[in-house]
């Protein structure tokens, strides 16, 4: 019974980290965009305007669900649900610090990749079941660029796992850092396993990584809908995409699963390349800095700072650069990123046998 | 291809540095001048958007933004209402049966206004009404926040004049019309008796 509790207040836990999460993201992104233009964005409602994704909040839970006469009523209503809870179940393989993740799963990065992709589902049912031209078509771009763009990312992705000769997050989480069992090294000659910090980080054990993290995040973008990918809401010509007809708490539980696939994607972007939990300062000498900031509590800041300055590049990317056009997209998806995903997996494979 | 992808690195890394630079560069407060000031251009660089319901940029006390009549001074002679392009202005006149005070500039009132409206929705600022005005009782002022959350709201009703007083002074005007027209018939009654 005791093992049954645990495990709903883990997922009631997750819950609300994400639900407060998408609070605080949605604001902070209000924020971000609004400086960015040189404005001030949402100041009225409590100190700075801190309360106003509160406010939007309850507004959205007492409107009204509406539901289209033409639509598809089982999809329609599914389709939210399906498109958060893929997202949501995605979090519970993911490590927060060293002893520390809701389920520790050996094929934890396939579960992942596995369960997000369910995502695609809830949208192809959301355009479909909305019986709205623009939410087809927008379900429909989704469907295609979400599915092309797993490619490169699940490539990069490989690249990591062929370094890491695993797919247990927390097993890749543990080798980036002074908790490593085996030998780390420093671009491949230098011995960093006492030192940690930054040097042990996935990336910089073999700098091809760099490469293979830059194109995961680019897939990661577009695997979130956001811009500059976000042509399956294009609000320029689509209205809103595949969410076009939802209100009130359907629309707030695919907002939910924006923001939380944004966090999801970052986290799992911090731990296969940024080192995880692991601090990003080294022990120099006598200076143990690493072995002082190595903890729980050290561990869910570090890889929360992470992932927040990830998920700040992505917001500081959505409000620079414009939208990409259909063939500019799968250009890039196919021609470009797809085959530097290959050449990484390569010289990963290179990397592991020679200089390992 | 090579030049391609060199040429979008450097334009997206271009545009981010751009965005960047305003993220932490425009966080002064606008100051509140006036467009004629010669420093109004000058400021646009690392300030905010105005916060408009706490910050009001000063406009020309001449600005033609709405109507507002001074029913005091009006003698409500609908010259206003007649050279309207597009029929604004409402006014229902009763004739008063004396003088009824003066205005600002000395003119006598004889003419009592039941009606005077002016819809804000329909006027298109020409500014015709106050030029015409004798006793230019009609001006245009400088209020421009005029939202409302009702349409009708836009119609703006200047004299408040009862229908029972209105039916009153109808009244009144009507029996005053028949005395002098009694008045009259007895003298015609009377001149024709004479001859």
């Amino acid at each position: 019974m005791n093992f049954y509790t645990t495990y709903f207040l883990i997922a009631i836990g997750l819950f609300a980290f994400v639900a407060l999460f998408t609070l605080f993201g949605v604001y902070a992104e209000r924020k971000l965009s609004a400086f960015i233009q040189d404005r001030l964005g949402p100041t009225e409602v409590g100190k700075f305007g801190m309360l106003q994704t509160l406010a939007d909040i309850m507004k959205l839970i007492q409107k009204e669900l509406i539901i289209p006469a033409a639509a598809d009523k089982v999809l329609f209503l599914m389709a939210p649900v399906i498109i958060f809870v893929a997202v949501y179940l995605g979090f519970a393989a993911l490590p927060w610090a060293p002893g520390l993740v809701p389920a520790n799963v050996n094929i934890g990065l396939y579960y992942i990749l596995a369960i997000i992709s369910i995502e695609t589902l809830g949208i192809l049912m959301a355009g479909w079941g909305s019986n709205n031209k623009y939410s087809i078509l927008g379900a429909m771009r989704s469907a295609a660029q979400i599915i092309s763009y797993e490619i490169p990312a699940g490539f990069a992705l490989i690249s990591v796992v062929m370094i890491a000769q695993t797919l247990n997050l927390q097993d890749i989480s543990m080798q980036q850092g002074i908790l490593s069992a085996e030998k780390t090294k420093f671009l491949g000659f230098w011995d960093v396993s006492a030192n940690g910090g930054i040097l042990a980080w996935n990336i910089f054990r073999a700098p091809h990584l760099i490469i293979a993290f830059v194109i995961y995040f680019i897939a990661s973008l577009a695997e979130s809908n956001r811009a500059p990918f976000d042509i399956p809401e294009a609000e320029s010509e689509l209205v809103a995409g595949f969410h076009t007809e939802f209100t009130g708490l359907q629309f707030a539980l695919v907002f939910l699963a924006e923001y939380a696939m944004m966090y999801l994607v970052s986290m799992v972007g911090v731990i296969l390349f940024l080192g995880a939990w692991n601090t990003p300062l080294p022990n120099i000498g006598a200076v143990h800095l690493a072995n002082w900031t190595t903890g729980v509590a050290w561990g869910i800041f570090w890889i929360a700072t992470k992932t927040m300055a990830l998920i700040a590049v992505q917001m500081w990317i959505r409000w620079t650069l414009p939208r990409l056009r259909v063939d500019q997209l799968m250009n890039l998806c196919w021609k470009v990123l797809t085959p530097l995903a290959f050449l990484c997996m390569l010289i990963s494979g290179v990397w592991r046998l020679w200089l390992m | 291809m090579y030049k391609k992808a060199i040429n979008g690195f450097t334009t997206a890394m271009k545009g981010m540095s751009l965005t960047f630079r305003h993220l932490f560069a425009s966080n002064a407060k606008r100051k509140v001048i006036s467009v004629s000031d010669d420093n109004y251009f000058k400021q646009l660089e690392g300030t905010n958007t105005i916060q408009y319901p706490h910050q009001k940029l000063p406009v020309p006390e001449v600005g033609r933004y709405q109507l507002d009549v001074e029913m005091d001074d009006c003698i409500v002679c609908d010259l206003c209402a007649k050279i309207c392009p597009v029929d604004c202005i409402t006014i229902d006149s009763i004739k008063a049966t004396e003088a009824i005070g003066q205005t600002s500039d000395g003119t006598t009132k004889r003419i009592y206004a039941a009606k005077f409206d002016i819809d804000m929705a329909k006027c298109m600022y020409c500014g015709l009404c106050t030029i015409v005005c004798p006793t230019e009782c009609i001006v245009m002022t400088n209020q421009y926040d005029k939202s409302v959350f009702e349409l009708k709201n836009l119609n703006y009703e200047f004299v408040d004049m009862a229908p029972e007083v209105a039916a009153e002074k109808r009244q009144l005007l009507e029996n005053q019309l028949a005395e002098r027209q009694a008045a009259k018939l007895a003298a015609m009654n009377k001149k024709e008796g004479d001859a």
